[in-house]
């Protein structure tokens, strides 16, 4: 069975400019060691934050960068030895993106766009009318695009993905920046598609657990360009059945509470300052509800308030701190 | 195989949409592209007028200044233009699609011919009746040859030229800011390259408007053919092999860059 994406010792490393009172050039590691089966009709994702190689990884699959070693396929074809075949299977949307040319206006871009894979011009019309109708944009099919809000500009990039009828859809943070309401519309249609049609495939990098959470079959989790952890995101929280999750509220410190993670019972903790309410969150996995208390008086000798204490089922989250030993959205 | 001409050709149309459609939408475009290139034209007019030099010097003039449009579409709209695709973020949608790099380069190629024809022929039939010029042409068949070959070699350029700039953005930008009034000198877009010398005009006949405005001007103007460079037949056969040569080195020079931005991961980079 031809899987859809497959990477194979995946690595990719870049050199960093040799500066004057540095005698040699150094090297960032971007992908490690990456193997990663993804099937097809699956909706994949890419869970992990800023830096930790997602974007590189979706570069290399979609031709745009050479892995330094390793192999990548796509639906089975080597992206290194024939990145032509390759690029008739696939489209990438990267969130942000202000792609197109304000001079013409949405339906006229997303036409020219299409051209470039060769959709002829009836069937591209008609895909274009039915999407921007779908992701609400037909009232603006006549509009420039330099006219339009970030969030309708979005919805024309991915719009602009699925045009094409990709075999294969890389999506890079799609929903970055964008407002609740257009990103769940966004991530409504991109699990539709996969759902309505068994043989395609989405490949989806976030920082955003919710979305990862939501939308994908199975994800992988990439900290500093290796994968962690590769699975559905329910299996995922499985690993942590056992732990017993808690998460504190106090007063915003900017205290590190290092040494939080030597107390018994603690297997990971991570903290998460929420300047906007003037909150530090805190991050337990302990081992068993018996540790909880240790930790409460840990912040009480500590002088600090808790504003509030929850027990929860474990996240996708819970599992990144578990996995890794820091938040995710601290991260972020 | 037919599928991938019928895509590219679908691409190059598709691209070239965009400034022909641009044209149309916004016209302030035809001040500042005819009304004051003829205006500099007319200046160098002024100076051979007071220098009470041959009539037929006014002649090249015109026909320089309407050829001027061309190489600015080339260094400015066609060269530089994947620098500006890069920081538009569409440079990484062209590569990451199943056509041609050449494709999208000969679709911004014609729809750049559009606005340039019209700069073009605005400086000539304007220039050519207000100052009065006489053509006497002795070769239709010949300058048609010697434009349109002018026109590939010289696109052809611009090809390669773009993937220098496919990569090295900025520095490639200052690059083309560089070559700019040195290209005008040797191009001898104002006066025959002859002038320069033997030596410095063969040297200057790689830029292949060197050697389309020579023969232009040979073709078209009775005492022409005193002061061209080269036989007209050698500059057709010169302008062919640079056809195909800018040709065949932009094909090479493009996949060779691309490459190497995929190696080194420049190539989707950024403000770089």
């Amino acid at each position: 069975m031809n899987h859809a994406i497959e990477t194979l010792k995946l690595n990719r490393t870049f050199k960093i400019k040799k500066a004057k009172d540095k005698p040699a050039p150094s090297f960032i590691t971007a992908l490690e060691e990456v193997n990663l089966t993804i099937n097809k009709g699956e909706l994949f994702g890419l869970l992990g934050p800023n830096g930790a190689g997602k974007t590189t990884l979706i570069k290399i699959l979609c031709t745009l960068l050479l892995p330094t070693s390793g192999t990548a396929l796509v639906d089975g074809v080597d992206v290194v030895k024939n990145p032509a075949l390759v690029r008739r299977r696939i489209n990438m949307v990267s969130g942000g993106e202000h792609s197109g040319y304000g001079i013409l206006n949405v339906r006229e871009n997303l036409w020219m766009f299409s051209q470039f894979y060769g959709v002829p011009k009836k069937i591209a019309y008609e895909r274009i009318d039915t999407l921007l109708k779908l992701f609400g944009l037909d009232e603006f099919a006549k509009t420039r695009i330099g006219k339009l809000s970030t969030g309708m500009r979005q919805k024309m990039n991915v719009i602009r993905g699925f045009v094409s009828d990709p075999e294969i859809l890389f999506f890079d943070e799609p929903t970055l920046g964008l407002d609740v309401q257009i990103a769940r519309e966004v991530r409504k249609y991109i699990a539709n598609w996969v759902k309505n049609n068994s043989q395609k495939t989405v490949l989806l990098t976030t920082h955003y657990m919710a979305e990862a959470d939501e939308l994908c079959d199975r994800i992988a989790i990439i900290d500093h360009g290796k994968v962690i952890a590769c699975d559905s995101p329910s299996n995922l929280k499985k690993l942590l059945r056992k732990e017993t999750i808690v998460h504190i509220e106090i007063n915003l410190t900017d205290e590190n509470f290092e040494h939080f993670s030597q107390l018994p019972g603690v297997k990971k903790f991570a903290l998460e300052h929420k300047h906007n309410i003037g909150r530090t969150e805190l991050k337990f996995i302990l081992e068993n509800d018996s540790a909880i208390s240790q930790v409460t008086q840990a912040l009480s000798s500590n002088g600090s308030k808790i504003i509030s204490l929850s027990k929860t089922d474990p996240s996708l989250e819970d599992v990144f701190v578990a996995l890794v030993g820091r938040s995710l959205e601290s991260e972020n | 195989m037919k599928t991938d001409l019928k895509t590219n050709l679908k691409s190059i149309w598709a691209r070239a949409y965009v400034r022909i459609v641009g044209a149309n939408r916004e016209p302030s475009w035809i001040l500042s592209e005819t009304v004051l290139p003829l205006l500099n034209t007319a200046a160098f007019v002024y100076v051979y007028k007071a220098l009470r030099a041959p009539e037929e010097y006014i002649g090249f003039v015109i026909l320089g200044g309407a050829m001027t449009a061309y190489w600015m579409n080339v260094l400015w709209s066609m060269a530089s233009q994947f620098y500006w695709e890069k920081e538009m973020g569409n440079l990484e949608l062209y590569l990451i699609a199943p056509i041609s790099r050449m494709s999208i380069l000969l679709g911004m190629a014609i729809g750049g011919i559009f606005y340039a024809t019209l700069r073009a022929v605005v400086v000539f039939v304007f220039g050519s009746l207000i100052f009065r010029v006489n053509f006497f042409i002795s070769g239709v068949v010949e300058l048609f040859l010697i434009f349109i070959l002018t026109m590939i070699a010289l696109y052809g350029m611009g090809m390669f030229f773009a993937s220098l700039f496919m990569l090295w953005g900025r520095e490639a930008w200052h690059t083309s800011n560089l070559f700019q009034e040195p290209i005008y000198l040797l191009g001898g877009f104002f006066f025959p390259v002859k002038t320069l010398g033997y030596t410095v005009a063969m040297f200057a006949s790689a830029i292949p408007i060197s050697l389309g405005l020579d023969g232009m001007r040979q073709l078209c103007f009775k005492t022409g053919k005193t002061l061209g460079f080269l036989d007209v037949k050698i500059e057709i056969l010169l302008l062919l092999g640079l056809s195909i040569f800018y040709i065949w080195i932009s094909h090479y020079a493009l996949l060779f860059m691309e490459n190497l931005g995929k190696k080194q991961g420049r190539l989707t980079l950024k403000w770089q």
